[in-house]
C-alpha cells in the first residue's frame, strides 16, 4: 500500500467531493478514508487514498489533481502519508 | 489514524509558516582528483562532480512533490580546494563552478583552507585567488579556517584574511561586494555542515555523503504566539516540541534522499535559517519571547534559550544530527534583523555577543567601505576567540560596501537579502594585528 493525502481547501460549493472523487476513480486512486468540516468558512476535506494500483507517476497525479482544483476553485494536494507520520507519531 | 488537527497542522506549517527543508547538500571527496597540474585536475574535479552529482536535483524535486515540502536549495560541499590543488588554483575554481551549473545546484562549497595552525604553500596560493575566483565565479563559496580550541588562532591568517576581503569587496564593488557573501572566516569549522557559505567536505567524511539542513523559525514564532505571558518553562517546552516536529521532516528527507542517491545518509542540521521573507524571521521570534527588538536588553539570554531548546528538540528527531545545529543570527537574510539593524537596537558589538550563545558568528553584516583591513582582521580575531575558549563554531561574514558608508545600504537580493552599513569601531589596532605569530590554544585544549 502506498498511502497518500489528498487535501482540498477552499469555498464550500456543490460537487467538491463528487469532482475529486471522480478524478481519483479515473487514475485507478482507491479511497481509504474522508473527513470534511468547515474550519473558519473555509471548505477542508481530508482524503487518505491507496496509489498502488494507479498506473500515473506522483507527478501527473499532482498535477491533474491541481488542474481539478483549478477547476472548480478550491486549492487540491496530495502529499505522501510518510510527512505527517513522520512529524506526529514516533 | 492521524487526528484532522495534526494533518492541518502540517499544512500549516508549509503553507503559512514558512517551514521548508532548507538544503539537501551533497558531500563529494575529492581528493582522488590531485593530478601533477590544476588543469588535470580541473578536468577530473568536473567529471567527478557531473557523475556523482547528476542526480541530485531531479530527486530533490520528486522528493518535493512527494512529500509537499519545499526542498529550497540543492547544494554541493567538496574537499577545501587547496588539498588538492597547486599553483594556479583558479582552473579548479573554474571547474567547480562550471560542474554545479551543469548538474543545476545554486551554490558548491569548499574552495577554502584548513589553517588553523599555519599554512602550505597551495593553502597561501590559493587564499591568494580568493578576491579574483569569488569576482569571476557564480556559484562557488569559500571559507577559511583560521582557529581552533585545538590549535589556538593562527593570526597571520587573520590578519591576512583582512586584505583578502577588502580586496573581495574592491573587485565586486559593482555587485554591493557579493563576493563576500561567498566567503566566510571560521574558528572550530565543522566537516558536514550542509549550509553556504562554509560548506565543505571534510577530511573524515566518506566518498560521497548526503546532509540535510532542516528550517522553520515562522513556525517556531507561530507556536510562541500560542504561549503569548506564559512563563520561560512553557516557552522552552513549546520551543523543542517544535524543533522535534520540524526535524522529523529533516530526518524523512536525509534518509530518502540517501537512499535514492544510492550514498550514505551523513547528517541533520537542525538549524534555524531565515530568509528575508516576512515570517520566517529568528529576530521576530526574540520579539514573540517579548524584547521590543532584537538587540533590546535580554537578546543574549533570548537567543541562548532558543539554541538550547532547537538542540534539545531536535537531537531525539534525529539519529545523526552534526553541521552548525542551532540559531542562525545574519543580518541581511533576516527581516526582523534588518530592522533592528536600521533602528539602531542592534550593533555588532551587541551581536559579538549573541554568537557566543548561538551556532554561527558574525554573518552577513555590511561594513562601512573604508574600513581598514586590520579593523577587520581585529574583527575576525575577536571572533574567532570566542569560538576557542567556547569550543564551538563561529564565524565571520562580512562586507565592506566599497564606496559606502553608515547610513547607507546594500541589497543582494534573493536569499542574501539587504543590509544597513553598520557602525564599525575604528580606533586603531594596527599594531596588535601586525604582530602575527599564533595565539596559543587554550588551557581546557589540554583534555587527554
Amino acid at each position: 500500500m502506498q498511502k497518500a493525502l489528498v487535501s482540498v481547501t477552499g469555498q464550500d460549493k456543490v460537487g467538491i467531493i463528487a469532482k475529486v472523487s471522480t478524478t481519483l476513480c479515473e487514475q485507478n486512486i482507491n479511497i481509504l478514508e474522508i473527513s470534511q468540516t468547515i474550519i473558519d468558512g473555509c471548505f477542508t476535506m481530508l482524503m487518505v487514498v491507496d496509489l498502488e494500483n494507479t498506473r500515473d507517476d506522483f507527478q501527473a497525479i499532482a498535477k491533474t489533481l491541481a488542474s481539478i482544483g483549478e477547476e472548480i476553485g478550491v486549492l487540491v494536494n496530495i502529499q505522501r502519508m510518510d510527512i505527517f507520520a513522520a512529524m506526529h507519531r514516533i | 489514524m492521524l487526528e484532522t488537527s495534526e494533518i492541518l497542522q502540517t499544512i500549516h506549517m508549509i503553507q503559512e509558516q514558512h517551514f521548508d527543508i532548507r538544503t539537501i547538500t551533497l558531500g563529494i571527496n575529492l581528493l582522488d582528483c590531485r593530478r601533477d597540474n590544476d588543469a588535470a585536475t580541473a578536468e577530473c574535479v568536473y567529471d567527478k562532480i557531473r557523475r556523482l552529482a547528476s542526480h541530485l536535483v531531479p530527486v530533490g524535486n520528486a522528493l518535493e512533490n512527494e512529500l509537499g515540502v519545499p526542498i529550497v536549495n540543492k547544494r554541493l560541499s567538496v574537499t577545501p580546494v587547496s588539498m588538492i590543488s597547486g599553483t594556479d588554483p583558479m582552473r579548479i575554481a573554474i571547474a567547480l563552478d562550471a560542474a554545479a551549473g551543469d548538474v543545476g545546484v545554486n551554490l558548491i562549497g569548499g574552495y577554502g583552507a584548513l589553517m588553523h595552525k599555519g599554512s602550505t604553500n597551495a593553502e597561501n596560493t590559493l587564499l591568494e585567488s580568493m578576491p579574483e575566483v569569488f569576482a569571476k565565479t557564480q556559484r562557488l563559496c569559500g571559507s577559511v579556517n583560521v582557529a581552533s580550541t585545538r590549535s589556538g588562532i593562527n593570526m597571520d591568517a587573520v590578519r591576512r584574511m583582512g586584505h583578502i576581503i577588502k580586496q573581495t569587496a574592491e573587485l565586486t564593488a559593482a555587485q554591493d561586494g557579493f563576493g563576500c557573501a561567498k566567503l566566510v572566516v571560521f574558528a572550530n569549522a565543522v566537516e558536514d555542515n550542509p549550509f553556504m557559505a562554509g560548506a565543505f567536505h571534510g577530511v573524515g567524511e566518506p566518498e560521497c555523503v548526503v546532509n540535510v539542513g532542516v528550517s522553520g523559525p515562522g513556525v517556531v514564532q507561530r507556536a510562541l504566539e500560542t504561549v503569548r505571558g506564559k512563563p520561560f518553562d512553557v516557552v522552552a517546552e513549546t520551543i523543542k516540541r517544535t524543533a522535534f516536529k520540524i526535524t522529523r521532516v529533516g530526518e524523512l528527507v536525509a534518509q530518502e534522499a540517501a537512499k535514492r542517491l544510492g550514498v550514505p545518509y551523513g547528517i541533520v542540521d537542525l538549524s534555524l535559517a531565515p530568509t528575508p521573507a516576512r515570517g520566517d524571521s529568528v529576530a521576530y521570534i526574540l520579539k514573540e519571547m517579548g524584547l521590543e527588538m532584537a538587540g533590546a536588553p535580554g537578546t543574549t539570554a533570548a537567543l541562548a534559550m532558543l539554541n538550547d531548546m532547537v538542540k534539545k528538540g531536535g537531537v531525539m528527531a534525529s539519529s545523526h544530527v552534526g553541521g552548525l545545529s542551532g540559531a542562525f543570527i545574519p543580518v541581511s537574510e533576516d527581516i526582523g534583523m534588518i530592522e533592528a539593524a536600521e533602528a539602531n537596537c542592534l550593533t555588532i558589538e551587541k551581536l559579538e555577543a549573541m554568537t557566543c550563545v548561538c551556532s554561527v558568528g558574525l554573518d552577513m553584516i555590511a561594513i562601512p567601505g573604508d574600513t581598514s583591513a586590520n579593523t577587520i582582521a581585529g574583527i575576525i580575531a575577536d571572533e574567532v576567540a570566542i569560538g576557542m575558549v567556547n569550543n564551538k563554531t563561529t564565524a565571520v561574514r562580512i562586507i565592506p560596501a566599497v564606496g559606502k558608508g553608515y547610513g547607507d545600504s546594500i541589497n543582494f537580493g534573493g536569499l542574501f537579502g539587504y543590509a544597513p552599513i553598520m557602525k564599525v569601531n575604528t580606533f586603531s589596532n594596527d599594531a596588535f594585528i601586525e604582530r602575527g605569530g599564533r595565539i596559543p590554544a587554550p588551557l581546557h585544549s589540554l583534555r587527554n
